[in-house]
């Protein structure tokens, strides 16, 4: 039995909707994140960057609890997930939706299953289910006669738009996006960023994006948090490296911030100094 | 079991006996937690609405036919492996109560939990697995449906409810099995011979061979569902899940066939003070 004051509050629209407050996650010894804290409100889009390893998905997974924080406090819409019953917070999640960088899909489902699934432990009429799930097909842009095929004959385009049907089911007030365009083309990159965009008007929903892309950055995010691997920073120093509009990427002096947004290697890949170099068409 | 503490030392040196130790101790706690949030959610919510049927299909009548010759061919060698024995002693026509008291009580629930660990035990732990790295248990658990009552207890449930049928069918199989092979092959006489059983295999030793096929059932279920959940990453993670739940499974049903065995003959020798003997 969930007890009133459990569930989502939902009496202070003006509150922020994600409250992270000095976040920590470690497995064994090393610490992923550590002392995490922002806030976001209601229909504004965040997106997360940094690089591979820097804790991105680990954040995305604490926020619903997917990953047990080691300290620290995650709010979703003043509601402290990590005091609330088990049955609490899986209401929570309802109110939620996760896209997966691989889209996620049970394999022996066909697209139709797979969209319908989280309501299908509903008490809601199937009726109402399947003219639900041709809508979103519509909206994002596939075609409604591939219900009956299974994720395994889909293109990753299409399994990353019926993830994203699948995660708009349940009607969420907050969108998690993980990696929505790797391994996309640039067009159907470009059209997951469109959908972004058109999903958070249409449906009003908050988002937080983690991917590596800037154009998707720039595109579909009001505001970008760069993370930087917690095992690279010195004693006390933020892991947070840049909190601000998209347009302020390319003003910030920080030089980690810089590098990302240009994409260099830098002094990433160590050079011996006897190594061989490649001159004049052989090698020296 | 699983371990589950991350190791920071150098991958390639041989952890000490008592980082292992740990690490199995961990394991194991892990495990019994796993088995008491399962049968607390069993017993508690139920099994999900349209979860049963089709994992009972898929460990109960995909295994009907492997079971049948199982028990066929346990019948089968039990007559070939106890005739010259009896032949010497002139009982051949007690062979019969041998054969089916041996088939009942011992090998058909043994042979037949040990065949199912291998065939629906390894399965469910690398389908199970294949959804942990493929993200997709996390996708259940991120639309707030628990993945323990939606993947774990249907299965669970099955092997707890279809080991013991699929054990009585191996079982039937096998006694038909030895009896064709004793009167077909070795010529004894088949009223002895089942007369002999009748008179020699008791309800008692029926109920021992099912109640044993209910235990090894619900180890078959948890020890597999457990690794397929604690799966780690990568195709190598898949295939260390399926091969450690059969060779857990394994271990659990021999030891829990020696405790269970030791305890029901407790039992049996409470309520017939002077035994039976068909010697």
């Amino acid at each position: 039995m969930i007890k009133p004051e459990e569930t989502m509050n939902t009496a202070h629209l003006d509150e922020p909707l994600v409250q992270v407050d000095d976040l920590v996650v470690g497995f064994g010894k090393q610490f992923v994140l550590n002392g995490i804290s922002f806030s976001l409100s209601r229909g504004q889009t965040l997106a997360i960057i940094g690089e591979s390893g820097c804790g991105k998905t680990v954040l995305l997974k604490s926020l619903i609890g997917l990953i047990q924080p080691t300290a620290g406090c995650v709010q979703l819409a003043g509601t402290d997930i990590s005091t609330i019953s088990n049955h609490a917070l899986a209401d929570l999640r309802t109110r939620t939706g996760f896209v997966f960088q691989q889209a996620a899909l049970f394999d022996s489902m066909t697209v139709r299953e797979n969209i319908n699934f989280p309501l299908s432990f509903n008490e809601t009429d199937d009726d109402d289910i399947e003219e639900r799930s041709h809508q979103l097909l519509t909206e994002l842009g596939l075609d409604p006669s591939i219900s009956d095929c299974y994720p395994g004959e889909l293109s990753g385009g299409m399994r990353k738009r019926v993830g994203m049907a699948r995660a708009l089911m349940m009607r969420p007030e907050l969108l998690l996006y993980d990696e929505p365009t790797t391994g996309l083309d640039p067009i159907v990159s470009d059209v997951i960023n469109e959908l972004i965009l058109r999903t958070r008007i249409n449906h009003f929903v908050t988002s937080i994006i983690v991917t590596h892309d800037m154009k998707t950055v720039r595109k579909t995010a009001d505001r970008v948090m760069m993370l930087f691997p917690s095992n690279q920073l010195s004693e006390g120093e933020n892991q947070v490296i840049f909190d601000g509009p998209p347009s302020e990427l390319d003003r910030t002096d920080d030089r980690r911030v810089q590098q990302f947004v240009r994409g260099d290697a830098g002094d990433r890949i160590a050079v011996s100094t006897n190594a061989n170099s490649f001159t004049n068409g052989e090698w020296k | 079991m699983a371990s589950g503490t991350v190791r920071t030392s150098n991958s390639n040196s041989r952890p000490s006996v008592l980082v292992r130790g740990a690490d199995a101790l961990y394991g194991l706690g892990n495990f019994t937690v796993f088995c008491c949030k399962s049968i607390r959610s069993l017993t508690t919510e139920g099994v999900q609405r349209g979860t049963l049927l089709p994992a009972a299909y898929q460990i109960g009548v995909q295994s009907l036919p492997v079971m049948a010759l199982t028990g066929l061919f346990i019948g089968m060698v039990l007559a070939v492996q106890s005739y010259f024995q009896f032949h010497q002693l002139g009982m051949e026509n007690r062979m019969g109560a041998m054969i089916n008291l041996t088939l009942v009580r011992e090998l058909g629930p043994v042979l037949a939990a040990t065949m199912l660990a291998g065939r629906i035990g390894s399965a469910i732990a690398a389908e199970l697995g294949t959804m942990r790295v493929s993200e997709q248990i996390d996708a259940i658990d991120s639309m707030g449906i628990s993945p323990l009552r939606y993947l774990v207890v249907p299965r669970v449930a099955a092997c707890l409810l279809l080991v013991p049928a699929l054990t009585i069918v191996a079982d039937l199989v096998g006694v038909a099995g030895g009896y064709l092979y004793s009167s077909l092959a070795l010529n004894i006489d088949a009223a002895q011979y089942f007369y002999n059983s009748k008179e020699y295999v008791t309800g008692f030793d029926l109920a021992t061979g099912i109640i044993k096929s209910v235990f090894f059932g619900l180890s078959i279920g948890l020890i597999s569902c457990y690794h397929g959940f604690h799966c780690r990453v990568g195709a190598r993670g898949v295939g260390r899940a399926a091969t450690a739940s059969f060779v857990s499974a394994f271990v659990i049903i021999l030891l829990l066939d020696l405790l269970l065995g030791i305890a029901l003959d407790a039992i049996y020798f409470q309520l017939n003070p002077g035994g039976n003997s068909f010697l």
